[in-house]
């Protein structure tokens, strides 16, 4: 899978999964560089559809409706949309 | 996969030509013209990829027969207009939030799942027409709500410029 990873303070395990397409995702993945937080990020639409398949069940454990953006904290936390002020928060910015 | 580019010059033409069928229709544009340029061009980018113009913020499935509600403008646009004040993608917004009086913020989706529309293609019901027999089959546009009585939905929908496949029998 290609996962690309930004790097920046570590606040733990942060997985942005996006696509490549979306103007939500694009604004999230600028919160996070401005925010200076390390986090990985996939474009969902730009993996094969096997893999596809597999991230989109990994996603909608977190999220049931399989959305973008779709950050995930830890692999428990999940904050869907660009909620600007919870990202915020959840990275005491 | 893999992104395939698309001009300037086709993003340009197609945002001139989502403008005027914006204004012809009644509907409004988001004011930030960046963010609109990337979003018609991850609509054309969907369009090369899949073959059907599916939403940007959406994952498409690559068949148009099961992504026929998500082909921009989206089944969901009038709706979430009312009620958030602009589309998923924020493409097209309200007079409100165009003009400043509304916030324009991410909104939640309102597409069924993955799984709820695969049960939903299973038992799709065959429509019954309590008010049957009537001289003609009435249409609905599922994309604006236009109505017509004639054998077959018009080949584009005179108000919204949607595609015939885009109508549903609705008495
Ligand atoms: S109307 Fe908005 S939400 Fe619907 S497909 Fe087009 S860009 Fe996406």
């Amino acid at each position: 899978m290609i996962v690309e990873h930004v790097n920046g303070k570590d606040k733990g395990n942060v997985m942005l999964y996006a696509l490549s397409t979306c103007q939500w995702c694009a604004k999230t993945k600028v919160l996070l560089g401005e925010l200076g937080v390390s986090f990985d990020y996939v474009f969902v639409d730009l993996l094969e559809s096997q893999e596809q398949d597999e991230t989109m069940d990994a996603i909608e454990r977190v999220n049931p409706k399989g959305s973008f953006p779709t950050l995930v904290i830890n692999g428990t936390r999940c904050i869907v949309g660009f909620r600007e002020q919870e990202i915020r928060e959840a990275f005491g910015g | 996969m893999t992104t395939l580019d698309v001009s300037e010059t086709e993003i340009n033409e197609a945002c001139a030509k989502l403008k005027r069928d914006a204004v012809a229709g009644g509907y409004v544009l988001n004011s930030d013209t960046g963010f609109v340029e990337r979003l018609v061009s991850g609509i054309l980018t969907n369009e090369r990829r899949y073959g059907y113009p599916a939403c940007p913020c959406r994952l498409a499935s690559g068949k148009k027969e099961d992504d026929l509600d998500i082909c921009c403008p989206c089944d969901y646009r009038d709706p979430d207009l009312d009620e958030y004040g602009a589309c998923y993608c924020a493409l097209y917004v309200t007079r409100a939030v165009h003009e400043g009086q509304q916030a324009l913020t991410s909104i939640p989706e309102r597409r069924p799942g993955r799984a709820l529309r695969r049960a939903k293609l299973q038992t799709q019901p065959t429509a019954t027409h309590p008010l049957a027999p009537l001289p003609y089959p009435v249409w609905r546009c599922k994309v604006c709500g236009y109505l017509c009585a004639r054998d077959q939905p018009p080949g584009i929908c005179p108000v919204c410029k949607a595609t015939k496949e885009r109508f549903e029998r609705f008495m």
